[in-house]
């Protein structure tokens, strides 16, 4: 549980599913701080990719360490500082908010955990909100509650998988400030998208990958459209 | 210990999701009658019904029903992907697996406390003549079924064909099982209560739990990553 | 592997060729008369099908708990051998039950058993070929526990009826009539020979579609 590192990295990853090339021979490094974009179109491989950062699919090829040592080194216990948001929200809808953050404040063998749900209701704004059944929520309220819980546990690195989809404008701000917080407090996150327009001013890299191949791995600037458009057009 | 209390959690889980609605157990519960209502149609011939046919009717009804179960059961897990969710908490996975089991198993024992005595009320089965042979004749079967029904449920939660593959492949592994049952249950039905012969099937259901649910146990983990 | 297969296949095609010849000279049975004959070809496919369903348990739980993709190979190639010498046994099986007991099906144990047997590798191929992907795993798992069962559905069946002539009937079979006992043994070694053939055959077909995937995913690069 004790676990913890500062730095992902990837080294020439790979994930065949058959004749199919999930992920081909990627290599990246992330450090604490980073907010990486991955982007790139429907079926480019982020969602295998990001399965392999979370331990849930495992590489045919490649290594993939944190802090420098394999899963295999550090045991059950790098799940503890993991934090995944899929598309899919990780939520029970018939349970209520707070019975949702509780059961996996504890799944998780937290410490105080009232306390803790406390805190993370009043993060998503739904403090009012907590006895009331996920499923009579809206998009919005239910995304900034899965964002919650998969940051309860104070997750080294933050997986997204296109967390913005469904979400108003505000709703869209309130999720990226969040996210810029958590990363200023030293986490890496990872952030799969096709929708360059809310990537823009949040990623503070850009990692474009294509085919299950990583085209290119920059810095990320003010106004990632163009950018994204001469990267994929030169390569 | 933190083993057996992630196992209570997830089964806690469970149970306060199924007290919201009552859904599966309603669901399952009302299959399983309707289970014993066909087959009995199949059976009965004048108005009576061979005592034997009992035992069968009895264990294909929860054999049935509890596929019903088990396929509801993860379909929740599914549907926010929140089976991924537990495997991804830091938690060891056998104790996910052995937390699911128990919530099968308590729902298929619900149910039978309904079944059993409704298949006794239509058949004027004597079950209840020697009751503690009879439970621990139901209880060892309905565990074993269970055994290999979540860990197959489980897995088959990432296959698009579940639906189809869930009875497939759970029917022919648990056979020995159903065998058991309804020998040992119709050995109960004979009169006088055939002791020795439902104690043998007691044994074989034993010997069947203990090496299912460690095997299970056992293939868990890496059944469950990609 | 490759240089072992053509002498024995050689070899397995004489003893094939020689096995009618042995058949037809063993010492006529009094009771089942010609249809005794059937126990040449039904012995020894149970014996080859008890042989490849221990391979297939075998080596599923090796490549579930070692990854080793050389075992997965194996073990389909197992699973799918089993379901052929079930199918052998099961007719054979019948035919024998029609002179026998009078019907072509009889609820008895040994015939129930392999019938099981059958469905659970069926399933085996079933999940393998609609799984999606990753069902490797998921047959992997029928496969361990389609092994795990078979003790059991062995006992429960035996327990349960018992028309079969018990397993002792080779060892008697050794003492009053040794002529045919070298016999059932000498079929008993052709269609084990066979089904080694037939498992590396197959094997090799896996890894030939293994070695072209690889090429697949290399022409990409």
């Amino acid at each position: 549980m004790t676990f913890d590192f500062d730095r992902v990295e990837l080294t020439d990853l790979s994930r065949h599913f058959g004749r199919r090339k999930a992920v081909a021979r990627v290599s990246l490094a992330m450090h604490a701080g980073d907010i990486v974009g991955l982007l790139g179109p429907n079926g480019a491989g982020k969602s295998t990719l990001l399965g392999m950062l979370a331990t849930l699919v495992a590489p045919t090829t490649g290594a993939l360490t944190y802090g420098g040592k394999r899963i295999g080194e550090v045991g059950e216990g790098i799940r503890g500082r993991i934090g995944v948001l899929a598309h899919e929200l990780h939520l029970y809808p018939e349970l209520t908010a707070r019975q949702n953050l509780e059961f996996f404040a504890r799944l998780h063998g937290l410490a105080d955990v009232e306390a803790l749900v406390d805190t993370a209701l009043e993060q998503a704004n739904l403090a009012d909100r907590g006895e009331d059944q996920v499923s009579s929520f809206s998009r919005g309220m239910r995304q900034r509650l899965a964002l919650e819980r998969c940051l309860l546990h104070r997750p080294r690195l933050v997986l997204l998988d296109e967390p913005f989809t469904g979400l108003d404008d505000r709703a869209v701000r309130l999720v990226a400030d969040r996210l810029k917080r958590v990363a200023a407090e030293g986490a890496i996150i990872v952030l799969a998208t096709h929708d360059l327009d809310v990537a823009d001013g949040l990623i503070t890299r850009m990692a474009v990958v294509r085919s299950g191949r990583l085209l290119c791995d920059v810095a990320a600037s003010a106004g990632i459209r163009q950018q994204y458009r001469a990267l994929v057009e030169s390569v | 210990m933190r083993f057996f209390r992630v196992a209570l959690l997830v089964l806690k889980k469970d149970f306060a999701i199924e007290l919201k609605s009552y859904e599966i157990l309603s669901t399952t519960l009302f299959f399983a009658v309707s289970c014993v209502a066909i087959f009995s149609f199949a059976f009965v011939k004048d108005g009576q019904a061979p005592v034997d046919a009992a035992a069968g009717i009895l264990w294909i009804a929860i054999a049935f029903s509890g596929t019903l179960a088990l396929g509801r059961t993860f379909e929740r897990e599914r549907y926010g992907e929140t089976l991924k969710a537990l495997l991804l908490a830091p938690a060891p996975r056998p104790a996910i697996y052995l937390g699911k089991l128990l919530g099968i198993v308590t729902l298929l024992f619900a149910t039978e406390i309904i079944v059993v005595p409704m298949v006794a009320f239509l058949f004027s089965a004597p079950f209840f003549e020697r009751p503690l042979l009879l439970v621990a004749l139901l209880g060892l079967g309905t565990v074993g079924y269970a055994a290999v029904g979540t860990l197959f449920a489980a897995m088959l939660v990432r296959a698009r064909t579940r639906d189809v593959m869930l009875p497939i492949l759970l029917y022919p592994i648990t056979i020995p099982v159903i065998i058991a049952g309804v020998r040992g249950t119709s050995a109960l039905l004979a009169s006088p209560v055939d002791e020795p012969v439902a104690m043998l099937w007691i044994g074989l259901l034993s010997f069947f739990d203990v090496v299912f649910v460690t095997l299970s146990l056992w293939t868990f983990e890496p059944l469950m990553t990609e | 592997m490759k240089k072992l297969f053509v002498p024995v296949a050689a070899i397995t095609a004489l003893m094939f060729a020689y096995a009618p010849i042995a058949i037809a000279n063993a010492p006529y049975e009094s009771t089942m008369r010609l249809v005794q004959k059937i126990f040449y070809f039904h012995f020894p496919a149970w014996m080859a099908l008890t042989v490849s369903v221990t391979i297939c348990t075998v080596a599923s739980a090796l490549y579930l708990f070692k990854g080793w993709a050389k075992a997965d190979r194996i073990a389909v190639a197992a699973a799918e051998v089993t379901v052929i010498f079930g199918l052998f046994g099961l007719v054979s099986g019948s035919l024998w039950g029609r002179k026998a007991w009078g019907v072509w099906w009889q609820w008895d144990a040994r015939l129930t058993m392999a019938f099981l047997l059958e469905l659970i590798f069926f399933g085996y191929i079933l999940v393998r070929n609609y799984g999606g992907p990753g069902a490797e795993k998921l047959a992997a798992a029928m496969g361990i526990f389609g092994g795990a069962t078979a003790p059991f559905v062995y006992k429960s069946v035996d327990w349960w009826r018992t028309v079969h002539p018990k397993t002792s009937v080779m060892t008697t079979l050794g003492e009053t009539s040794p002529e045919m006992w070298f016999v059932v043994w000498f079929c008993t070694f052709t269609i084990l020979l066979f089904m080694g053939l037939l498992l590396a055959a197959r094997i090799r077909l896996e890894e030939q579609r293994a070695a072209l995937d690889e090429l697949y995913l290399a022409a990409e690069d």
